[in-house]
C-alpha cells in the first residue's frame, strides 16, 4: 500500500519542529522492483521524473518504474545553471518551451514543494549589429507567439542591471538586449525531488542504483529491459537518459544524431545580492545569475569533443570567465568556488528529439543539449502523452527523429545560450 | 596572547592593522588569523544561517569560520580566510554576515528560531500565497551571502605562466622537501610548490625539542635541506602558490599570490599569477587536515583544532588560553599538551574517548602530571562568544544527565577527531581512493596518471615511516639510477602510536534532533540535519550534501565531508567505503576570476583585426562596425551628420559618380594545383570547368545539408591558379572546411590552399566614374567594356607594384576591385582619393554597402540566410547545376522537406507608405489575429533607398516567389504596416548600369 | 586539458586542435542513389561511443593537418594517433564495465574503491 505523504505546510513545519523533526516521512519510497510495469522510464532526471508524473497524473498510467543508474537528479538536472525561459525563435520551439514555462509558473503549488522558481527576468545581450538584427527577429517572433519579450536599449539595460558594463568603448559593447520578464531561475535539485515525491505519491516506483544493460525486443515490439538488478518487463519504455542516450539506443540497435559532450559550469563564493536578473550573451559566450545562496552561477561552453567523463578543458572555463570580466569588470576579484561538468547530448539542429521509434513501444526523449532544464515539465508532459497514446502531442510532433531524413530541422543555434 | 620568550618574533618588525575599525598590532610573518588571536580576538564572524558567533578553528586553508572582508573600495575582496591572509602593514579587514556588528548581530535571532529551519525547510514552505515567493526570496537573498562583491573595477593585473618540468612536487613539508632533494640529485627539472608563504608544512607547527630528524630539530633540518635545494640550478621553489586543479595528462593549475606580505595596493601591479604546469611526473606531498569532533555546541569561539593550536604556539609564539582542555580520539593531540608544557603552560585536562591509551605520547603526557580522562567525551560546552566550560562524561554512558556529567572550566578547547589526508588533487587526477578503517580516512589507492602520494597525504602519519616511505617510493617512482647510499637516509625516533577510536557523534543530554552538533560550521549543517535528510529518503551522499548543503561552503567541506560520511555510516549502519565520497571538485581553494582571465581583458579580451587603411578611416571620422573580429568602417559622418544622412550621401554619390570601399576584410584564399577546377566543381553548386583564365565567377557554397554557408567570387588567375573570396565572417571556417574535404575525402586531388586575406588590401571602386579613376591609375590598360568586361580580371602594375584588378560588383554599378599587397594598400587608397577628387569620390562604409547591394537584390550570407536557407529558397536556382552528378549539398536539396515548394523564399518588400523603413527582424503576417498570430516570414534587410526615394526591404516569406504582388502586414509593437511582396531587384533589373 | 601528439608536429596542447567527430565515415560516392534515410545516416547519425572511439582531429592552430585519434571517451585517454586513410588500430582499452557505467579507473566519476 502506498501511504500518502503528508502535505507540507506552515503547520507541518511547526508540528515537526515541536517534535524535533523526528517524524518527517521519506519524500519517496525505496520500493521493491516488480516484474511487470505498464511503463518504464529509463533515467531518473528531471525529464524522466516529470514523464512518470504526467503519465500517472494526465493519463492514469500509475504502474510505472523510473529506473535510475545513480541517484535521482544526479545528472544534468543537478548540474545546470537553472535558467528558465521560453524566448525561442521558431514557432515549434517557442510553443514547447512556453508550455513548459506555464507549468513552471504553478509548479511549487502543484507539487506542494517549493522549487523556488524566481521570475527575475532573462536578458539576452546584443554586442554588434548582427546580434541586434537577430535578437530583434526573435523578439518580434516571440511577441506574435504571445511570449512576453521586450527590447531594451543600452540605457534600459543599464537600468535593469546596473552592474553590467555599458561603456561604448569596450571590445564588445552592449548595444541592447531582449528581456523576458517571466523567465528566471529555479532550484534545480528541488525540481527532481518535488516531481519524485509527487510521482511516488501516485504509485510510481523510483528505483535508484539500477543501471539498464539491455533492451528486450521481440518481433519489433519492446518487451522490457535488462538491468543490474534483473529483468523488468514492460510494453512501453521511454528512454530519457540525456548524455547516455546513444549507449541505451545502441542496445536496441538504434543510431541517433547525437553527440555527448562535456559542458562545464561554476559558482563563485557567496556574496550579498549584487545581480538581480539573468544575463546571457551568446556572442561572447557568457551567462550569469546569482543563486539565492549568493553564489554567482556561471555557465561555460561545451568542449569540442565527445566525452562521458563529466570533465572538460580549463581553457573553456577561462574563456567564459574572460567574457564575464568583460561584461562585469567588478567581478574580477570574485573567486571561483566550485566547478563541475555534465554530459550533454547535442542534436545537429540544437533542438530535442521527443519521438517514437521504429520499434513499437520504444520512445526517446533526448538531444536537449545545453538547454534542457527549462523544458523539464513540458518535456515530461508531451513525452507522457507520446508514450500513453503512442503518438506525439501536437507540441512535440515537430521534434520527431524523422526530421533528420526529411530535412525539416528546427535550427535553434541562434537561440541556444551556448553555440554548439 | 603573544609569548615573549619567542626569539624568532623579537627580530621581526611590528606592524599595525585594522579589524572592524579598531587598530591592532601584529608582526611580520603573522597571518591575519594569528595576529587577531594574538590580540585575543576570537569572535571573527557570524555563521551563514543561524548567525552564531564563530571564531578561528584552524591555521590553514581548511578554515570554515574565520573569514573576513579584506580591504575596501576597489581593493576589497569578500570571504578571505584570515588563516591564509599574510599580514601586512595597514591591512584593513571587516567581519562579515552580521548587522550591525559582530558582537551584536540581529541575525542571531535565527539561532533561537533554528528549530524551524531544519535541513530542507525552504522546500517545504514559502509557497503561500503563490505570488509571495518574490517577496520571500528578496528577504532570503538579503540574509544569505557572506561578504560583499566589489563595486569598482579591479585595479590589479593578472598573468598566466606556462611551465614544463620533469617533476612537480606539491607541498614543502617533510616529504615534499625530501622528495625534492632526491629528485634534484637525479638532475631532473624540479618544481617545488608551497601554498603557504613559507616552506615547511607541518614543520611550521613543530617544536624544536621533539620529533627530531637524524638528531636535528625539524627547523634545522629544513634549513639545511633548503640550502642544498637552493644550490641546485635544476630546482625551482615557489611559495604562496596553491595548486587547485589536477587535470588530464599531468596538467596542473596553480594560483600564486605575488608578494602577499607587501600588501599590494598599487594600481596595475600584478597581484596573482595563474600557473599552468605540465609535468612529466607529479609527487603529491599535500599533507593532511585535522578533523573536528561532532558534539553539542562544538562551534563556540575558543574551540579549535589541536594541531592548529600547536602551530599558533610553535610557529607564531601565541598561547591561546590559560585553562586549556584537549578533546581527542587519537594520540596526535597529546603533542599539543607537550608543546604547551615546553612553554611552561600546563594543560588542564585531556578528554580521550579511548579506554585503552597505550601510545608513547600519552605516556609522556601522563608523566608530566597532566590529568587524562580516559574513556571520556565532551558532550556539551558553554560560553556564548567564547567557550567558558565543557561538560564531560564517560563515553560508555551514551546519554548525558546531571548525575553522570562533570563541568570543567576552560577558555580553550583543542579537539582532534583524527586526520584526513589531503587527497583532493589525487582524486582530481582520477586516481581511486580506499577507506582505511584504523584511522578512518580515505587514502590514495590506484593512481591513474603519473603520480604518487607521499607522507601524510598517503595516510602515513608518523615521522619515521614518513621518511622511510618517502625515500623508497620517490626513488622508485623516479626510477633513480644512483644507488641508495648516494641519498642521505633520514631517520627519526620510533614512536609507538596508539590506536585511534572513532565516534562520529557524541551524544549529549539532548537527542540528536534537539542538539546543535555542527558538522559544516560555515553552512550551519548539524548532525540533526543529516538525520532529517536520511529519514526523508535522501540516502545517497550526494543527496545528503545537496539537501543539507554540507560541504558546500567556501571551504568545500575540508573539515566536514568525512565527518558527514561517518555520521551517515553511524546512523544507517552502512560501511563508509560503500558510501563513497562526494566528488573532490576543482578548485582546491577558491580562485580569483581576474587570475583566470589573466591578460585577456579589456582590449585584449579578443583580438581586433584592422585593415591596412584603418588609420585613414580613423583620421576621416569613420564609425566602425564589428564584423567577426574585424573593425570595418561603418559610415563616415561629415559635419555632425546622422547615420541616415551620411549613408544617404554615400549611397547617392556612389550611384551618381563614384564611391570607394575598403573591402580588405573579405576572405581571400589562394588556390593552386592541377585539380582546382574539379575541386571548385565539388564545393560550389555551379559549374567551373569552363572558366577561362582571366575570368571571374560567383559561387554559392553549401553544407552537405544543402544549406547556404558562404558565397563569393573566384577568379582564375592562371592555368592552375585561382583566387577565391569568401564572406568576411566565414573566411576561417570556409578555409577549414575546404582543407577538411581535401585532406580527408579527396586526397587524390592536387590542390593547395593558402589564406591570403591579410596579405592583400582590397579597394573597391564603384560607380559610373570608377572607370575614369582606373584609367588614370593604369594608363596603359584599356578599360572599355569590350576589353575589360564585367567578371574579368587583369594583373596590372602601378609604380612596379603588381595589382590584381577584378571587374566584379556588389553594388550593381561598374566596379573595379583592386587587390594590392597590404603594405601598398593605404598609399593606393590615397592615390584613388586624390584622383577622384574631381568626381567627388566618396568613401562609403558597410552601411552604405548594404543599401547599395539591397537596392540590387544581392544577398548577404548570414543576413538573408540563417543556416536554414537553400539557394533555391533564395530564388537562385540558376546557380545550382542540374548536370553535375554531385557537389557538396546537392543530395540534401532533394530531401522531402527541403524540396517543398512552399518553403520560405527570398522576395522584395515595399511598404505601402514609402516613408516607412521597416525594422530588420520584424515578422510578417497575412492577417492580424489574436495572439498567437501565425507568421509567414520575416524581414532580413531593410533600408531607405536614396536612389529610389523610398524604403526597400528583403524578406523570407513562405511561398513568397508565387505571391509577388500580394499584401502582407507587419504588426510591430505599436502599429500595423502594410507591405507588398515584390521582386528583390529594385534598381537596374536589366543590368544596364552594371554592364555599361 | 588533453595533450595531443600531432603526427606532424609532436605533442601539443589541446587548445591548438579541433575535433572533427567520428572517424571513418566516408562521404558516399553515389549520393543521388541514396534514400533520405541513408543520406541522414551519413550526415547526422553518429555512434557516439562510450569507450574506445576513433575520431578525426585537426591541428587547426598548427600545421592544419587532419589525422585520426583513438580515444577512450570514458576516460579521455588517447590510445593512438594515426594518419588519414589508415585503418583503425586494434587496441586494448579501459572500457566501462557496464555499458553506461564507468571503467575500473580513469573516469574520475567514482573516487573510491568499494569494499
Amino acid at each position: 500500500m502506498i501511504k500518502k505523504p503528508k502535505k507540507y505546510s506552515v503547520f507541518s513545519l511547526v508540528r515537526n519542529a515541536l517534535s524535533y523533526h523526528e517524524n518527517w516521512q521519506p519524500a519517496w519510497r525505496n520500493p521493491e522492483i516488480k516484474k511487470n510495469y505498464d511503463a518504464i522510464i529509463v533515467g531518473g532526471g528531471g525529464h524522466g521524473l516529470t514523464t512518470a508524473y504526467y503519465l500517472a497524473k494526465n493519463h492514469g498510467i500509475k504502474n510505472i518504474a523510473v529506473v535510475e543508474k545513480g541517484w535521482i537528479g544526479g545528472g544534468n538536472t543537478g548540474r545546470n545553471t537553472t535558467i528558465i525561459r521560453s524566448n525561442y525563435l521558431w514557432d515549434q520551439s517557442a510553443a514547447l518551451y512556453e508550455h513548459a514555462l506555464k507549468l513552471w509558473e504553478g509548479m511549487s503549488q502543484e507539487l506542494n514543494y517549493n522549487v523556488m522558481f524566481s521570475q527575475r527576468g532573462v536578458m539576452n545581450v546584443a554586442h554588434n549589429l548582427h546580434d541586434v538584427r537577430e535578437l530583434k527577429r526573435r523578439w518580434n517572433a516571440n511577441r506574435l507567439n504571445d511570449i512576453d519579450c521586450e527590447w531594451l536599449n543600452t540605457e534600459q539595460v543599464k537600468k535593469f542591471c546596473p552592474v553590467i558594463n555599458t561603456s561604448p568603448n569596450i571590445r564588445y559593447p552592449v548595444l541592447g538586449a531582449t528581456l523576458q520578464r517571466r523567465a528566471g531561475t529555479a532550484r534545480h535539485d528541488a525540481v527532481a525531488w518535488g516531481y519524485a515525491r509527487g510521482a511516488d505519491a501516485m504509485g510510481v516506483d523510483i528505483i535508484q542504483n539500477c543501471e539498464v544493460t539491455g533492451i528486450n525486443v521481440n518481433n519489433g515490439n519492446v518487451t522490457g529491459i535488462e538491468t543490474t538488478k534483473g529483468t523488468i518487463n514492460s510494453k512501453k519504455i521511454g528512454v530519457v537518459s540525456a548524455g547516455h542516450t546513444s549507449v541505451i539506443a545502441k542496445m536496441a540497435g538504434i543510431k541517433l544524431p547525437l553527440e555527448s559532450r562535456p559542458l562545464q559550469a561554476l559558482v563563485s563564493e557567496p556574496v550579498k545580492p549584487i545581480i538581480d536578473t539573468v544575463v546571457m550573451s551568446n556572442t561572447i559566450h557568457a551567462y550569469v545569475s546569482q543563486s539565492d545562496k549568493g553564489e554567482l552561477v556561471i555557465g561555460a561552453g561545451t568542449d569540442g569533443y565527445n566525452s562521458y567523463t563529466q570533465r572538460g578543458g580549463f581553457n573553456i572555463v577561462e574563456d567564459t570567465i574572460m567574457a564575464i570580466v568583460e561584461l562585469f569588470p567588478i567581478f574580477s576579484r570574485m573567486k571561483m568556488l566550485r566547478h563541475w561538468g555534465g554530459i550533454v547530448d547535442i542534436c545537429p539542429d540544437a533542438s530535442p528529439i521527443i519521438s517514437k521509434t521504429h520499434i513499437n513501444g520504444l520512445y526517446f526523449n533526448c538531444g536537449w543539449g545545453t538547454g534542457g532544464f527549462k523544458a523539464t515539465p513540458g518535456s515530461g508532459w508531451v513525452f507522457a502523452h507520446t508514450i500513453a497514446n503512442d503518438q506525439p502531442h501536437a507540441l512535440n510532433a515537430p521534434f520527431s527523429i524523422n526530421r533528420f531524413s526529411s530535412g525539416e530541422l528546427v535550427d535553434e543555434h541562434g537561440a541556444a545560450a551556448v553555440a554548439h | 596572547m603573544r609569548l615573549n620568550n619567542n626569539k624568532n618574533l623579537n627580530k621581526k618588525k611590528q606592524i599595525s592593522f585594522y579589524f572592524d575599525g579598531s587598530k591592532y598590532q601584529g608582526y611580520e610573518g603573522d597571518t591575519l588569523a594569528s595576529a587577531l588571536l594574538a590580540n585575543n580576538i576570537h569572535l571573527i564572524g557570524r555563521s551563514f544561517k543561524y548567525h552564531r558567533p564563530r571564531g578561528i578553528i584552524s591555521a590553514g586553508c581548511e578554515e570554515p569560520n574565520g573569514i573576513v572582508q579584506l580591504e575596501q573600495d576597489e581593493f576589497t575582496e569578500p570571504n578571505r580566510r584570515a588563516t591564509e591572509v599574510v599580514l601586512y602593514n595597514g591591512l584593513v579587514a571587516k567581519s562579515q554576515n552580521r548587522w550591525p556588528s559582530v558582537n551584536f548581530d540581529f541575525g542571531a535571532i535565527n539561532d533561537l528560531l533554528s528549530p524551524f529551519f531544519p535541513a530542507g525547510f525552504y522546500y517545504k514552505t514559502f509557497m503561500w500565497p503563490p505570488k509571495f515567493w518574490k517577496t520571500y526570496e528578496h528577504f532570503i537573498r538579503q540574509a544569505a551571502g557572506l561578504g560583499v562583491s566589489p563595486k569598482k573595477e579591479d585595479p590589479h593585473k593578472y598573468e598566466h605562466y606556462h611551465y614544463h618540468c620533469d617533476v612537480l612536487i606539491v607541498g614543502s613539508g617533510i616529504s615534499g622537501l625530501y622528495a625534492a632533494k632526491i629528485a634534484a640529485s637525479e638532475k631532473l627539472q624540479v618544481l617545488l610548490v608551497e601554498q603557504e608563504s613559507e616552506t615547511g608544512g607541518s614543520i611550521l607547527s613543530a617544536n624544536n625539542l621533539n620529533n627530531k630528524i637524524n638528531g636535528q630539530s625539524q627547523n634545522e633540518w629544513k634549513k639545511e635541506i633548503l640550502e642544498e635545494l637552493h644550490s641546485y640550478k635544476n630546482v625551482k621553489i615557489i611559495t604562496s602558490i596553491t595548486l587547485f586543479a589536477y587535470m588530464h595528462y599531468n596538467y596542473l593549475l596553480g594560483i600564486q599570490d605575488i608578494d602577499p606580505s607587501r600588501g599590494n595596493k598599487k594600481n596595475n601591479s600584478i597581484r596573482q599569477v595563474l600557473w599552468k604546469i605540465r609535468a612529466k611526473k607529479v609527487i603529491l606531498a599535500t599533507g593532511s587536515i585535522e578533523r573536528p569532533i561532532t558534539f553539542n555546541n562544538n562551534d563556540r569561539p575558543g574551540i579549535m583544532l589541536a594541531g592548529s593550536v600547536s602551530k599558533y604556539l610553535n610557529g607564531y609564539g601565541i598561547s591561546l588560553g590559560k585553562k586549556i582542555i584537549i578533546f581527542t580520539n587519537n594520540d596526535s593531540a597529546y603533542q599539543t599538551a607537550i608543546d604547551y608544557h615546553n612553554h611552561n603552560i600546563k594543560v588542564s585536562a585531556i578528554i580521550d574517548i579511548r579506554n585503552e591509551i597505550d601510545g608513547d605520547l600519552p605516556s609522556l603526557v601522563e608523566s608530566l602530571g597532566i590529568k587524562i580522562y580516559s574513556g571520556y567525551v565532551v558532550s556539551d560546552t558553554s560560553g556564548r562568544k567564547k567557550i567558558t566550560s565543557v561538560t564531560i562524561r564517560k563515553f560508555e554512558e551514551k546519554d548525558s544527565n546531571k548525575k553522570n556529567t562533570e563541568i570543567l572550566e576552560c577558555d580553550l578547547l583543542c579537539m582532534s577527531g583524527g586526520w584526513s589526508p589531503t587527497v583532493h588533487l589525487f582524486t582530481q587526477s582520477r586516481g581511486k581512493l580506499k577507506y582505511r578503517e584504523e584511522e578512518s580516512c580515505f587514502i590514495p589507492d590506484q593512481p591513474h596518471q603519473q603520480t604518487i602520494s607521499v607522507g601524510a597525504c598517503n595516510g602515513i602519519f608518523d615521522l619515521k615511516n614518513i621518511l622511510e616511505d618517502t625515500r623508497k617510493s620517490v626513488r622508485n617512482f623516479l626510477d633513480c639510477k644512483s644507488n641508495d647510499e648516494k641519498i642521505e637516509i633520514y631517520d627519526a625516533e620510533e614512536i609507538n602510536v596508539g590506536k585511534q577510536q572513532n565516534s562520529w557523534l557524541v551524544s549529549s543530554k539532548d537527542k540528536i534532533s534537539k542538539s546543535k552538533m555542527f558538522v559544516d560550521f560555515q553552512n550551519d549543517v548539524t548532525a540533526k540535519d543529516i538525520k532529517i535528510a536520511l529519514s526523508e529518503g535522501f540516502q545517497s551522499i550526494e543527496h545528503v550534501k545537496r539537501y543539507t548543503t554540507n560541504g558546500m561552503a567556501t571551504d568545500q567541506g575540508k573539515t566536514s565531508n568525512v565527518n558527514a560520511l561517518g555520521i551517515i555510516s553511524e546512523l544507517t549502519g552502512q560501511d563508509i567505503s560503500n558510501l563513497g565520497t562526494t566528488t573532490f571538485r576543482l578548485p582546491y581553494t577558491p580562485v580569483t576570476f581576474g587570475a583566470m582571465a589573466g591578460r585577456y581583458v579589456k582590449e585584449f579580451f579578443d583580438i581586433e583585426r584592422t585593415t591596412p587603411m584603418h588609420e585613414w578611416h580613423l583620421a576621416n571620422d569613420a564609425l566602425f562596425e564589428d564584423v567577426g573580429q574585424w573593425k570595418r568602417a561603418w559610415y563616415y559622418p561629415k559635419n555632425n551628420e546622422t547615420l541616415n544622412e551620411a549613408v544617404n550621401r554615400e549611397v547617392k554619390a556612389t550611384r551618381d559618380s563614384i564611391g570607394i570601399l575598403d573591402a580588405s576584410t573579405l576572405g581571400k584564399i589562394d588556390i593552386k594545383g592541377r585539380d582546382v577546377s574539379e575541386f571548385l566543381n565539388r564545393v560550389y553548386t555551379n559549374a567551373w570547368s569552363k572558366l577561362e583564365i582571366g575570368k571571374c565567377r560567383y559561387g554559392i557554397m553549401l553544407g552537405d545539408d544543402g544549406m547556404v554557408i558562404d558565397d563569393g567570387v573566384t577568379t582564375r588567375l592562371g592555368e592552375h591558379h585561382y583566387l577565391m573570396t569568401t564572406t568576411t565572417g566565414n573566411a576561417a571556417s570556409v578555409m577549414g572546411k575546404l582543407e577538411d574535404w581535401l585532406q580527408t575525402e579527396w586526397p587524390e586531388l592536387e590542390v593547395y590552399l593558402t589564406s591570403v586575406t591579410e596579405q592583400f588590401g582590397t579597394i573597391s571602386l564603384n560607380g559610373p566614374n570608377s572607370r575614369k579613376i582606373v584609367e588614370s591609375l593604369f594608363p596603359k590598360q584599356n578599360f572599355s567594356g569590350d576589353s575589360f568586361p564585367h567578371m574579368s580580371f587583369k594583373e596590372l602594375e602601378i609604380d612596379q607594384v603588381r595589382c590584381r584588378v577584378m571587374r566584379i560588383s556588389f553594388t550593381g554599378e561598374i566596379c573595379y576591385e583592386i587587390n594590392v599587397p597590404s603594405s601598398y594598400a593605404l598609399s593606393l587608397w590615397n592615390k584613388c582619393m586624390e584622383l577622384g577628387k574631381s568626381f567627388n569620390i566618396t568613401p562609403y562604409g558597410t552601411e552604405a554597402m548594404h543599401v547599395l547591394r539591397a537596392e540590387k537584390g544581392y544577398i548577404i550570407v548570414g543576413q538573408e540566410t540563417d543556416g536554414s536557407v537553400t539557394p533555391v529558397d533564395l530564388d537562385m536556382d540558376w546557380i545550382v547545376s542540374k548536370k553535375k552528378y554531385d557537389f557538396i549539398g546537392k543530395r540534401a536539396l532533394y530531401r522531402s522537406d527541403t524540396s517543398r515548394k512552399d518553403r520560405k523564399q527570398l522576395v522584395g518588400l515595399l511598404t505601402t507608405d514609402p516613408s516607412i523603413v521597416l525594422e530588420e527582424g520584424v515578422q510578417l503576417v497575412e492577417v492580424e489575429t489574436a495572439l498567437p498570430m501565425p507568421m509567414v516570414g520575416h524581414v532580413t534587410s531593410s533600408y531607405y533607398s536614396p536612389n529610389l526615394g523610398r524604403s526597400i526591404a528583403l524578406a523570407l516569406v513562405k511561398s513568397g516567389l508565387n505571391k509577388k504582388g500580394t499584401k502582407l502586414i507587419v504588426p510591430t509593437s505599436n502599429e500595423s504596416i502594410e507591405v507588398e511582396i515584390t521582386d528583390p531587384v529594385f534598381i537596374d533589373p536589366k543590368n544596364e548600369r552594371l554592364l555599361a | 586539458m588533453l595533450l595531443i601528439n600531432c603526427p606532424y608536429c609532436g605533442e601539443r596542447e589541446q587548445e591548438e586542435f579541433s575535433c572533427g567527430g567520428e572517424a571513418h565515415i566516408e562521404r558516399p560516392k553515389n549520393p543521388p542513389e541514396l534514400s533520405d534515410d541513408q543520406w541522414a545516416d551519413y550526415l547526422f547519425l553518429r555512434q557516439n561511443i562510450k569507450g574506445l572511439q576513433f575520431e578525426r582531429w585537426n591541428h587547426s592552430f598548427g600545421c592544419r593537418q587532419w589525422f585520426n585519434v583513438a580515444r577512450n571517451t570514458a576516460t579521455d585517454e588517447i590510445l593512438a594517433v594515426y594518419h588519414m586513410g589508415e585503418k583503425p588500430p586494434k587496441l586494448e582499452s579501459n572500457d566501462p564495465i557496464t555499458p553506461c557505467g564507468e571503467p575500473k579507473i580513469g573516469s574520475g566519476n567514482f573516487s573510491t574503491s568499494k569494499k
